[in-house]
């Protein structure tokens, strides 16, 4: 089922832009079309790129927000996790609550 | 003679109808709505879009390019893989927007005892997850009333007509309940959690959304950042205590619009409405019917909302598996007539 309903309406998780759409939802409670027009702003792409995983996959490439791991195409050398999450906090300009606390015990 | 379609049935089932019975069906629904919860009906044109996409013979359907939605889920994972690894498959194989953590005894009473073990979890989802992973259960009101709690059981004081009783009851089981939730939210808060999801508000009636709204008030003053999704459990809230008000608004009885307000006002980010199928009418009918019901809080919401369109709720079909014709109908179904932000 919940692979039935991202392939009819999802926007496509970390294959494009979702996560960081459901990241302006969830923590600021931005309704879709203002948290669309915000990620597209700060990724400085259209918002009908944001569901489109070809034009995102080279966009997260080029932001180092992290990439799915593919058989055929490794990604050893981008970010991990929490450096992409890193990444990401800093070019949406928005807290993410785990690198918050990262950064808080690291001294950063 | 109408040539026969292949549709479902809100159990899953494959039925045929013609195309005027599902246009009746659709309208049926859409009346049951306004009959029930006196909302406005569809217009035309949506009732229109919705007889092409349920008289579609086509096995899948989906949304325009451009019109996607923001996916989350409640209960993320698979029972074949352990926890990390079914959040990894959902976020790399599965293309979800957000994940949630979740323990399968899936009660904020419950999860109380294992809190330590649940944040553990929660730092190793972090570390290795990239798409945001909130944690999530169940307010479960019922689980304060004996044998399970320390209240007394208002279930059984209610058929007895010991009506003071039974609110006393729901009332300390309130209290209880807020703690608890506070208690969790929090710990998971503190080991980097995106977020806090508390699924099926309302179960146990309006004295289970008001220990809800209570814990998310408390919540939002001490972490003004942090994520809190309400998924609601039924259309209606069933008035088990009856006379229990949020900031002045009789909790019992609320549909979706109301429930939206109420939502909103304790301070949660994303709402999350459910309406029940009815297993002996079709999915056409169901969905109609759950559309109209939650239309009216759509255009007013100033958070999103995320339509509940999991096993049995907002048209898709009661089935352990359900078929995916049935559920990218309803998905189709709800982000065209709703507009919504999610589902």
């Amino acid at each position: 089922m919940p692979v039935a309903h991202a392939v009819a309406a999802g926007m496509g998780g970390m294959r494009a832009a979702g996560d960081l759409v459901a990241r302006l939802q969830m923590a600021k409670g931005m309704r879709l079309a203002a948290a669309k027009t915000y990620v597209a702003g700060r990724l400085g792409v259209a918002e009908r790129d944001l569901s489109d995983c070809a034009a995102m996959q080279e966009a997260r490439a080029e932001h180092g927000l992290g990439q799915i791991y593919e058989g055929e195409a490794p990604h050893a050398f981008d970010p991990s996790p929490l450096e992409a999450k890193a990444n990401i906090s800093r070019l949406l300009d928005l807290p993410i609550n785990c690198i918050t606390r990262l950064d808080a015990r690291r001294g950063a | 003679m109408e040539p026969q379609i292949v549709t479902r049935m809100a159990d899953g089932t494959l039925t045929e109808m013609t195309r005027s019975e599902i246009r009746r069906d659709l309208e049926d629904g859409v009346q049951e709505a306004v009959r029930r919860a006196k909302v406005e009906p569809l217009e035309a044109d949506e009732l229109d879009h919705l007889l092409e996409i349920f008289a579609s013979p086509a096995r899948f359907t989906a949304v325009d390019i451009g019109d996607e939605v923001m996916l989350s889920f409640d209960g993320t994972g698979a029972p074949q893989f352990d926890r990390i690894g079914g959040l990894l498959l959902y976020e790399q194989c599965l293309a979800a927007d957000s994940l949630e953590l979740f323990h399968q005894d899936y009660s904020y009473k419950a999860v109380k005892t294992l809190v330590p073990h649940e944040q553990m979890a929660m730092k190793h989802a972090q570390e290795r997850l990239t798409i945001p992973v909130h944690y999530g259960s169940q307010p479960d009101l019922g689980r304060y009333s004996e044998p399970d709690g320390p209240c007394q059981n208002w279930s059984m004081l209610l058929p007895e007509l010991r009506i003071d009783e039974a609110r006393a009851a729901q009332e300390q089981a309130v209290e209880l309940a807020v703690d608890d939730m506070v208690h969790v939210a929090e710990a998971l808060w503190e080991v980097g959690a995106d977020g806090i999801n508390f699924d099926t508000a309302g179960a146990a009636g309006d004295a289970d959304l008001l220990a809800t709204l209570r814990a998310v008030e408390t919540l939002r003053a001490r972490h003004p950042d942090m994520g809190i999704m309400i998924g609601m459990a039924a259309e209606r809230v069933l008035g088990a205590h009856g006379q229990l008000t949020y900031k002045g608004t009789r909790i019992a009885g609320q549909w979706p619009a109301g429930q939206q307000k109420l939502v909103e006002e304790a301070g949660a980010t994303i709402y999350g409405p459910a309406v029940n199928v009815n297993t002996g009418r079709s999915g056409a009918w169901n969905t109609s019917r759950a559309l109209a019901l939650v239309k009216p809080c759509c255009a007013a919401a100033g958070i999103p909302v995320h339509m509940n369109v999991g096993m049995g709720v907002g048209g898709v079909p009661m089935h352990t598996v359900p078929p995916i014709d049935a559920v990218s109908r309803v998905s189709k179904a709800c982000v065209d007539v709703l507009r919504l932000d999610g589902l």
